[in-house]
């Protein structure tokens, strides 16, 4: 007698492989870590509690590489007296991983006021992960003083425009994205006619079977467009990328983990490695959020991306730092 | 006679001395109560506050970031623009021109605010 898998999709009325319980699930495990697989059409999530019983085969993949994102360094307030310390536990984690990844990319907010001194020490404590290229964006941490010069000079040698550039891995396209600059009183996010051409011309050749990994600092969707968590132009980035069909978008900007899943389109928001931020609404600000000391190793995190050819999606694996 | 022109005289006077008095009196409360010079803004909350404020012109208006996050204060015509603004630091403009003078923050764009200049 056939009986049902509590993974499998009951419900896909949206024809996009995820059924609302499905989501949910996903959704309910965000902040404890989870494992979504797309499978021949089916979502499998699993808890991190069950990653021990997962077979090799489930959990190796072609490419493993690690997202970390707004380390914050100088920030030095009661949310977090000691980033450099949890940003070297993120490190720790990092070389912990069964599977090393081959790399690092860094959703922004590096330092927390631009100075030389904090890209600094942000590059000496990530020189300590066994995976030594890290591949950064900019967050709005960066350009504080309207600029994105000093940040450049550092990091965007091989960048285009304000920082954008994009990179192959293993079959792999990355398009890195920056969506910090020339912000709009009032506005969210934005890109920018320019790097909205160039994403156009970059992805033009590629084959639509080419799974795409996009990173940038502020989520590429609209998560809570009232603190400003969205970009106004993302739209037309991902109408660029409609034919391509495993698209995952990487961001930060929000300390904490979200998930949303539309068509060929994989969302996900990684925890910082410095403080937390409130949920959507659910503080008068989206400042840093204090807890109790012993419990934010708890909130702050990394996450592990897994490409696993032939299969439709990568898999997304939140880990605190816990 | 004489005495009646004397007491018309000392009443004219008296009148005087009393406009004379007001007058001064006058101009001295218009000097004790002019428009203030200086005003303040605080930035706490991601939020300017108050987010509008009505100033003479000539008024010096000082913005305060009581925040754990930095921000800017950011004229969105382009008439100011303050360095970032860490936890504490000030930024002050005058305001020598009447009008209508909207702002924002650089990093945080959902927070706006601007002077009015009377």
């Amino acid at each position: 007698m056939f009986k049902k898998k509590s993974d499998e999709i009951l419900h896909d009325h949206n024809n996009d492989g995820i059924d609302r319980r499905g989501f949910l699930k996903c959704m309910a495990w965000a902040g404890t870590g989870a494992l979504c697989v797309m499978e021949g059409g089916i979502l499998k999530s699993y808890s991190l509690s069950r990653l021990a019983e997962m077979s090799d085969p489930q959990m190796a993949g072609e490419l493993s590489f690690v997202q970390i994102s707004d380390s914050h360094m100088g920030f030095n307030k009661p949310a977090n007296p000691d980033v450099a310390g949890t940003l070297k536990s993120a490190v720790e984690k990092i070389n912990g991983l069964s599977q090393p990844p081959e790399f690092l990319l860094h959703t922004g907010d590096i330092s927390h006021l631009s100075k030389p001194e904090e890209f600094d020490n942000v590059d000496q404590i990530l020189k300590g992960a066994s995976a030594r290229d890290v591949f950064f964006v900019p967050g709005e941490h960066e350009v504080l003083n309207h600029d994105v010069k000093s940040y450049m000079e550092r990091y965007g040698k091989n960048a285009k425009g304000a920082g954008w550039y994009s990179f192959d891995k293993k079959g792999v396209h990355f398009i890195a994205l920056v969506n910090v600059m020339n912000l709009k009183a009032g506005g969210l996010g934005t890109l920018g006619h320019d790097q909205l051409e160039w994403i156009e011309d970059d992805v033009k050749h590629l084959k639509h079977s080419t799974p795409i990994v996009v990173f940038a600092h502020i989520p590429l969707w609209s998560v809570y467009p009232e603190w400003g968590w969205g970009t106004e132009d993302s739209a037309q980035a991902l109408a660029y990328l409609k034919k391509f069909g495993s698209v995952t978008v990487l961001n930060g900007h929000i300390h904490q983990t979200m998930q949303k899943i539309e068509g060929n389109v994989t969302f996900h928001t990684a925890a910082s490695t410095a403080f937390p931020q409130p949920q959507p609404g659910k503080a008068d600000s989206p400042g840093p959020m204090k807890v109790p000391a012993e419990q934010l190793k708890s909130v702050l995190g990394i996450t592990n991306v897994n490409y696993l050819q032939g299969h439709q999606a990568l898999g997304v694996i939140d880990s605190t730092l816990a | 006679m004489i005495r009646k022109t004397v007491w018309i005289l000392g009443l004219l006077s008296t009148a005087m001395v009393a406009v004379l008095l007001l007058s001064a009196a006058s101009s001295y409360s218009s000097a004790k109560t002019p428009q203030p010079a200086t005003a303040e803004v605080k930035v706490d909350n991601f939020s300017f506050g108050p987010a509008t404020v009505t100033v003479a012109v000539g008024t010096t208006v000082t913005w305060t970031n009581r925040d754990d996050i930095p921000h800017t204060v950011v004229s969105t015509e382009k008439v100011f623009k303050s360095k970032v603004l860490d936890t504490d630091e000030k930024f002050s403009f005058t305001f020598d021109k009447a009008g209508t003078y909207p702002y924002f923050c650089s990093i945080h764009p959902k927070m706006t605010g601007s002077v009015v200049v009377n």
